[in-house]
């Protein structure tokens, strides 16, 4: 090959990056061995030297931010969120995961537990029930607070499986919501005998009268989880105090079974795939990401049908034989995000719930700073 | 020649072809049938039970008689002695006992042995035979599940309603409440010649003999060419000729002769037969003259005894006991020792032909039964001579009334003997001069695992602290029969074994009728032999059990024909025939305690089982016992596989193949048998897992919250293993998993997992992962007392000074179950009388009782929880009331976790799951697990645990990973196990696209990802943090304490005290040691230089030496310094401190 100064080499364009550093900066390239070029260049004057601004501009944002929303269901939707940097991204995913309140069962005061379930274990797996209450309705409760009709749902559960019966399987619908807060009377208001003997919460009002709960009472969301099995001559009595919590403290206060994004897949045939290898290539892929096109006089060749489709697995690039020919890549600013609910609130929601979240935080920072 | 030769060849392949075609048949059903019928702990249970059915019977036999040395027609006789149900007498009530009540109760689970007798009666001088039948002469610990259990042949119904768990093996026993396994003990064979070298390196030959009458060990050895005897009753070693002279063989060319016509035999014998000579002893009646002088002294012998000659009673009593000497024909016994000779002279002559003591063919298993049957004999004798004493006695005294002989049998000396044996685990019977200590041990409830990794166990012979490699190291022979894996690290490494899957070990069967079969089929009687025939070339010796039987001209038809007869089932299944073509001896076995398997035969490399046998087994027309019966499976002990060539697969069979193995995973034993993919992994790691397997927690047995042992721990969510293995299906452990299938993600992450710490997710944590329940006992006891008196336990007081104490108290004054139970609190309420020496009359007063109530000592800070309160009567009639006390953990930074591949690690750090990696799916590992725990460790098989783990989660199908499973499909082939994860998505190599939960972009790496199954181990933080700033000193040296028990402090030692020294650090040593340890202040006298005292009257310090307080200095000194000062002065040492400024 013909040595070149570097100095007799043609002059980057102005005000444009040089492709292979466009492909560097917009796509993960997915490496049989690793992928490279994970990293978003953040530095706003990073290309500055080949006249590219990389800052941010909210102008710029607008124009290209896009949310498209695929598949919505009651518990999950996937939504692609396009034209924004991971982080941002991240920020939805952690939010949903670990800052989103919801209501869960703090406290279980057990009066009778008879069955093979440690109190313990059973109050864990009371937990961890998801409920059906909006948590915006509801205020946190801190230490101090009494547990009161905004702060505190109260559920009740008293199952026995007679003598003689078959066993019993205690599951989530068996949960009793009590509007009017907890039965169970202190026991050192016991002597005291006013009309009303003083239980463990100090309800003003029935929950019931409260906003919507009358229409849609509060229970758990799924009635089918199995708490406990009960032989013949056990009993569970006991009463289990919802709270507002948050995912951070511990995961039964996640709104979300789990929530992540995963980056558009970008497949690229560099070359042409043709005839048998373009067979081969098809049949290779697991998901079908690649597809056959006849291009007339019986010739055939590969085109990439359903690039979204890709797991990235890696089995198109693993032998030799298409290594060439087809780059694995992501797009760094287009997120197929997920969202699973557990069922408390709407997956839309949840996601708008975040928004408005990550932008108090905004507020925040901002009010801080000035 | 050779186109013969061929044409011969090619006959042979037409026949050879003609069998049917060679298929693998899958034959690993047997295995399930094998255990079915055989159960995990067979060996303990048949040992058992032969004891049972046939041993005790003997023994009683052998006994059966006793009589009054005094008056001899006075005697007892038994007829027939057999064992009840295990039972307990409750007020004179026969209650029926099972063992789940034993446990709880704290007694026994003992059956009466009942004897059936005639004895004489004398009633007014007149004597008469009277007959009893069920005669309780004492009660005999019954092994669970045995044949005389309440559990044997129950179903899994029967089994829960008596409140055990149908998974539990059985083979330990229950005494006094707690379980006890006798650990299976490994000796030496018995009555067998082994030819090795003593510690100079002289060549012997030794044989340990035993019979019913004796044991001994007799030694021949070669010392500077000449052979002696060494035998303890002797005082030194004695010429072997003088012994052979001794025994009638006065001719040395007869000696010669039997050595064979070989002159190399004849002349290492040379120098023997000359110093015989020089110590002129040429006749028997001078040889034993000779030998007289050499016995050793001060040994009681009885009167018959002198009138012989010691030394004859010696040589026909002690000398090779184990050959019979009848009517002084010491024939037998000469030719017993010429061979030893000879097998001495063949090994001097080749070393090859030395035996190695550590061939497992050499070793004899000592089970339970064995055990037990001496501990037996021994009482029972006893009780017996001790009757046999007190009817002496009692016909001794002038006036008698009645006379009953069956009252002095009913002692409870057997019944306090065998518990005491078992409880302590001390064997000491000084009839058979043995004393073992730590036969027996508490059966391990840590896990199930541990429980029936304890039953397989086998104790070694030599103490541990030998430094010895030998016996440690993995024997060939072990192949099959003892688990290559499973053994401790440490001082005990390699002595202590396990037993393979399939191992089973043998009981004593009859010799009788075997010997009469060996001479029907033509073995020449050894006393018909001249001593030249003897080591004739062309003939075999027939040896069975050690005994020399005869010759036999044409072994190998004989063994063929001894073979084809044990196939037909006409002799025992477990009797050995071994052809040792170098020693030209046949050697039959039928003695207890060897170890065993079973192997499929095949003739002529074509197994003998086809596949219609095994659809028969699935269709349940068949099972192991017709297998074994239609000769298709047989029985080899270590000593036969040398006979037989095995084939590992029946592909492999060539034409000599006599054997095909049933399963190759059989080699490893229950631990081992645990981990997936053994065989994939460095052997030291599997190692490991076998000991870490035992320390898991999870589901000890399905009885587990019934149990009241004095600690459980158990896990909330154990799960069943997604790899498994066969074994794992055919011990249970997946129904009583110890462990969960956490997703583990392979990469570094946070810098808190160096050193194989593992990082673990928060959520997982919250959701349930790791959680255990430890539980612990708490016991009172409500005593009753002699003078008739007891303790109370009364109400609570609910308000008060110590009501607040008394808070979780039920009415009835004992703790209620599901109460939270803090430090300090009442848990019981007793109060105990004052006096419980004298009687008292009348009611008592208040004051007569004193609280005794018990508090609860947890640590601080834990909230426990009373879990059940038990009531019950313990073997004194008194209430006993137990109360377990539970608490539930979560994994907390500091707790142990360990995979099933020896690679164990600490929690080093807790992470939201936010900021842990998830995946392309949304997955978010459990734990993250640092790569660099593979490279130095090579455990291959947890890489391909997790690829199998993943690929089993995305198909939804258990794979497998049994040890060398792949070629007969019980293991998954990774290829196969790739292809199923890349149909699934995942990439074949199990490494997953990874994005960073903390910056939210990929990482630059594909992240290896999937389940593997973790195990909690024991070993918990909370158990062992422990700081301390001030606290409890030793009383008498003023030094804090020792121990986290004791809220001790921690030591500043020596190494440490070292270190502060070479680094000058002066005032830190006297912090350290002094100030902060034990500071005293002394007055010291500077006169005397002894140590004064401070009379706080005088306001002065006095010497009391020189009674002077002039020259007295103070001076601060660690008190250990003053109590070492005064102790050595209470030992008449002054020492005298000299104070060079004062
Ligand atoms: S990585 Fe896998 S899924 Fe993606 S295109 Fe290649 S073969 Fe198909």
């Amino acid at each position: 090959m013909e040595k070149v100064s570097v100095w007799d080499l043609p002059d980057v364009p102005e005000g444009q990056l040089p492709s292979h550093i466009q492909l560097q900066r917009t796509r993960v390239h997915c490496n049989p061995d690793a992928p490279t070029h994970t990293e978003n260049v953040q530095y706003s004057g990073a290309y500055s030297s080949v006249g590219v601004d990389n800052s941010l501009q909210l102008e710029q944002f607008r124009k290209n931010f896009r949310v498209e929303v695929i598949r919505l269901g009651k518990e999950d939707m996937e939504f692609d969120m396009i034209g924004v940097d991971p982080s941002l991204a991240n920020a939805f995913r952690r939010i949903l995961i670990a800052e989103l309140p919801t209501m869960a069962i703090e406290k279980v005061l057990i009066a009778n537990n008879t069955s093979v379930v440690q109190d313990e274990v059973l109050s864990h797996r009371l937990g961890l029930i998801p409920i059906n209450a909006d948590p915006r309705l509801f205020d946190y409760k801190s230490e101090n607070d009494d547990p009161k009709e905004n702060n505190t749902i109260v559920f009740k559960l008293h199952v026995r499986c007679e003598r003689g019966g078959p066993r019993l399987t205690v599951k989530s619908d068996q949960l009793k919501w009590l509007p009017n807060g907890s039965e169970f009377s202190l026991e050192t208001s016991a002597a005291k005998s006013t009309a009303k003997p003083k239980t463990y919460t100090t309800f003003h009002t029935s929950q019931e009268t409260l906003h919507d709960f009358s229409k849609k009472p509060i229970a758990p969301c799924h009635p089918d989880i199995i708490l406990s099995k009960l032989g013949p001559g056990q009993e569970i009595e006991l009463e289990a105090h919802a709270v507002k919590g948050m995912g951070k403290t511990h995961a039964k206060w996640s709104p979300v079974a789990t929530a992540w994004y995963r980056m558009l897949p970008e497949v690229v045939l560099l070359q042409q795939v043709e005839d048998e290898r373009a067979e081969k290539l098809v049949k290779t892929c697991p998901v079908n990401v690649f597809d056959i096109e006849d291009v007339g006089k019986g010739k055939k060749r590969a085109i990439v049908a359903r690039p979204r489709g890709c797991t990235l697995c890696r089995e198109c690039i693993r032998e030799d034989e298409f290594k060439q020919d087809v780059a694995l890549r992501r797009v760094k600013d287009h997120f197929i995000f997920t969202i699973e609910s557990t069922g408390a609130l709407p997956p839309e929601v949840l996601f708008t719930e975040a928004v408005k979240i990550l932008e108090d935080k905004c507020e925040r920072v901002i009010t801080e700073l000035s | 020649m050779v186109a013969k030769e061929n044409e011969q060849d090619v006959g042979i392949d037409k026949q050879f072809l003609a069998a049917p075609v060679k298929s693998a048949v899958d034959k690993f059903q047997l295995l399930p049938e094998f255990l079915k019928v055989r159960g995990l702990v067979k060996q303990h249970l048949d040992s058992f039970n032969y004891f049972v059915r046939t041993g005790m019977k003997n023994i009683v036999r052998a006994n059966k008689e006793i009589r009054s040395t005094v008056d001899k027609n006075v005697y007892l006789r038994y007829k027939s002695v057999r064992i009840g149900e295990p039972s307990v007498v409750v007020n004179s009530v026969m209650d029926q006992l099972s063992p789940h009540r034993c446990r709880l109760s704290d007694i026994t689970y003992a059956a009466p042995i009942y004897v059936d007798i005639e004895y004489v009666t004398e009633s007014n001088g007149k004597k008469s035979t009277a007959t009893k039948s069920d005669v309780i002469i004492g009660k005999m610990p019954i092994m669970l599940r045995s044949c005389c259990c309440l559990l044997y042949g129950k179903d899994e119904e029967e089994l829960a309603r008596l409140g055990e768990c149908p998974l539990d093996p059985g083979g330990y026993f229950i005494v006094k409440g707690t379980e006890k396994v006798i650990l299976i003990q490994e000796q030496l064979s018995k009555n067998r010649i082994i030819i090795d070298t003593d510690k100079k390196g002289c060549v012997q030959a030794s044989v340990m003999s035993s019979t019913e009458a004796r044991k001994s060990k007799t030694v021949i050895v070669m010392e500077k060419e000449k052979i002696y005897l060494s035998l303890n009753q002797f005082e030194k070693k004695v010429p072997i000729m003088a012994v052979m002279k001794a025994m009638g063989m006065e001719s040395d060319q007869e000696v010669v002769q039997m050595l064979g016509r070989d002159p190399r035999y004849g002349a290492l014998l040379l120098p023997s037969i000359e110093e015989c000579a020089s110590h002129h002893v040429y006749t028997q009646q001078e040889a034993l003259e000779f030998l007289e002088g050499k016995v050793a002294k001060s040994r009681f012998y009885s009167a018959s005894v002198e009138k012989e000659g010691r030394a004859m009673v010696i040589l026909r009593d002690v000398f090779v006991a184990n050959i019979p000497v009848r009517e002084n024909n010491f024939r037998l016994k000469c030719m017993y020792v010429a061979v030893m000779l000879r097998r001495m002279m063949e090994a001097i002559i080749n070393k090859d032909a030395m035996d190695d003591k550590d061939y497992v063919g050499n070793k004899r298993l000592e089970l339970s039964g064995q055990l037990l049957s001496l501990l037996f004999e021994d009482l029972f004798k006893t009780l017996n001579e001790e009757a046999v004493k007190e009817v002496d006695a009692f016909l001794n005294k002038p006036s008698r009334s009645r006379f009953d002989f069956s009252t002095y049998i009913t002692r409870g000396r057997i019944t306090v003997g065998l518990e005491r044996a078992l409880s302590t685990g001390n064997w000491d019977v000084k009839r058979f001069r043995m004393n073992r200590k730590g036969m027996t041990q508490v059966v391990a409830r840590l896990s199930f695992i541990g429980t029936l990794g304890m039953m397989t166990r086998i104790q070694p012979q030599f103490e541990k602290s030998r430094k010895v490699s030998g016996p440690r190291a993995l024997q060939p022979s072990q192949w099959g029969m003892l688990c290559p894996c499973d053994t401790p690290e440490g001082e005990a490494c390699g002595l202590v074994k396990n037993l393979a899957l399939m191992t089973h070990v043998t009981t004593d069967q009859e010799e009788g009728p075997i010997i009469s079969l060996c001479y029907c089929l033509g073995v020449e009687d050894l006393e018909l032999l001249s001593g030249e025939e003897l080591h004739a070339p062309n003939s075999y010796l027939i040896i069975l059990n050690g005994l020399i039987l005869g010759k036999h001209r044409r072994p190998k038809q004989f063994a063929q024909a001894m073979r084809k007869l044990r196939r037909a089932g006409k002799i025992g299944e477990f009797i050995s025939i071994f052809v040792n073509e170098k020693q030209h001896c046949l050697y039959i076995a039928s003695d207890g305690g060897r170890v065993c398997r079973p192997l499929v035969i095949a003739d002529r490399g074509v197994s003998r089982i086809k596949e219609h046998h095994m659809k028969e087994l699935k269709d349940g027309m068949r099972n192991f016992d017709s297998f074994l019966r239609e000769g298709l499976i047989e029985y080899l002990d270590v000593n036969e596989e040398n006979n037989a060539l095995i084939a590992l697969y029946e592909g492999e069979a060539t034409i000599d193949t006599t054997h095909i193995e049933i399963e190759p995973f059989t080699i490893l034993g229950v631990c081992a048998g645990l981990i997936p993919f053994p065989h994939h992994n460095q052997s030291p790691r599997n190692t490991y897992q076998c000991a870490m397997g035992k320390q898991a927690m999870g589901n000890i047995a399905y009885n587990q919250l019934c149990r009241m042992d004095t600690l459980i721990y158990l896990l909330v969510y154990p799960q069943r293993p997604l790899l498994t293995t066969r074994t794992i299906e055919l011990v249970g452990y997946d129904k009583l998993g110890a462990g969960q299938n956490a997703t583990v993600a392979v990469m570094s992450y946070s810098g808190y997992d160096i050193e194989d710490a593992i990082v673990m997710n928060k959520s997982s944590l919250d959701r349930g992962f790791g959680r255990c329940i430890v539980m612990k006992k708490l016991a009172a006891v409500h005593q009753k007392y002699a003078n008739n008196t007891s303790d109370r336990i009364i109400r609570p007081q609910r308000d008060g000074r110590n009501a607040e104490k008394m808070q979780i108290l039920d009415e009835d004054g004992l703790a209620a179950p599901g109460e939270i139970i803090r430090p300090q609190d009442v848990y019981i309420y007793k109060q105990s009388p004052i006096d419980t020496k004298n009687t008292i009359s009348g009611t008592v007063p208040e004051s007569f009782y004193k609280d005794s109530w018990q508090t609860y000592k947890g640590p601080e800070g834990e909230t426990a929880v009373v879990d059940r309160v038990a009531l019950s009567t313990d073997r004194n009639d008194n209430m006993s009331i137990t109360f377990m006390i539970r608490h539930t953990r979560r994994p907390e930074v500091g707790d142990k976790f360990s995979s099933r591949h020896g690679q164990k690690g600490v929690c080093g750090t807790i992470v939201q799951q936010e900021d842990f990696p998830f995946s392309e799916r949304g997955i978010c590992p459990d734990l993250i697990m640092n790569p660099h725990g593979f490279p130095s460790r090579m455990t291959v098989g947890k890489m391909i645990e997790l690829l199998g783990g993943k690929a089993g989660v995305s198909c939804g199908r258990f794979h497998y990973g049994s040890a060398f499973g792949e070629p007969s499909g019980h293991a998954d082939k990774v290829e196969v196990i790739s292809e199923t994860l890349v149909k699934h998505g995942f990439s074949y190599t199990g490494k997953d696209f990874i994005y960073s939960g903390i910056t939210g972009m990929p990482l630059q790496a594909y992240i290896f990802m999937g389940p593997i199954y973790y195990q909690k181990l024991k070993h918990m933080v909370l158990d062992k943090m422990h700081a301390r700033g001030s606290g409890p000193k030793v009383m008498m040296t003023r030094q804090p304490t020792e121990g986290r028990s004791r809220n001790g402090g921690l030591r500043v030692g020596e190494m440490e005290r070292d270190c502060l020294i070479a680094y000058g650090a002066s005032m830190l040593i006297y912090e350290r040691l002094m100030i902060s340890s034990d500071p005293f202040e002394v007055q010291v006298c500077r006169k005397c230089g002894l140590l004064g005292y401070y009379n706080s009257k005088l306001k002065a310090a006095i010497c009391s030496t020189c009674k002077d307080g002039e020259k007295i200095s103070t001076l601060k000194l660690p008190y250990a310094c003053k109590l070492l000062f005064q102790e050595l002065q209470s030992m008449n040492i002054v020492p005298r401190l000299q104070l060079t400024e004062a």
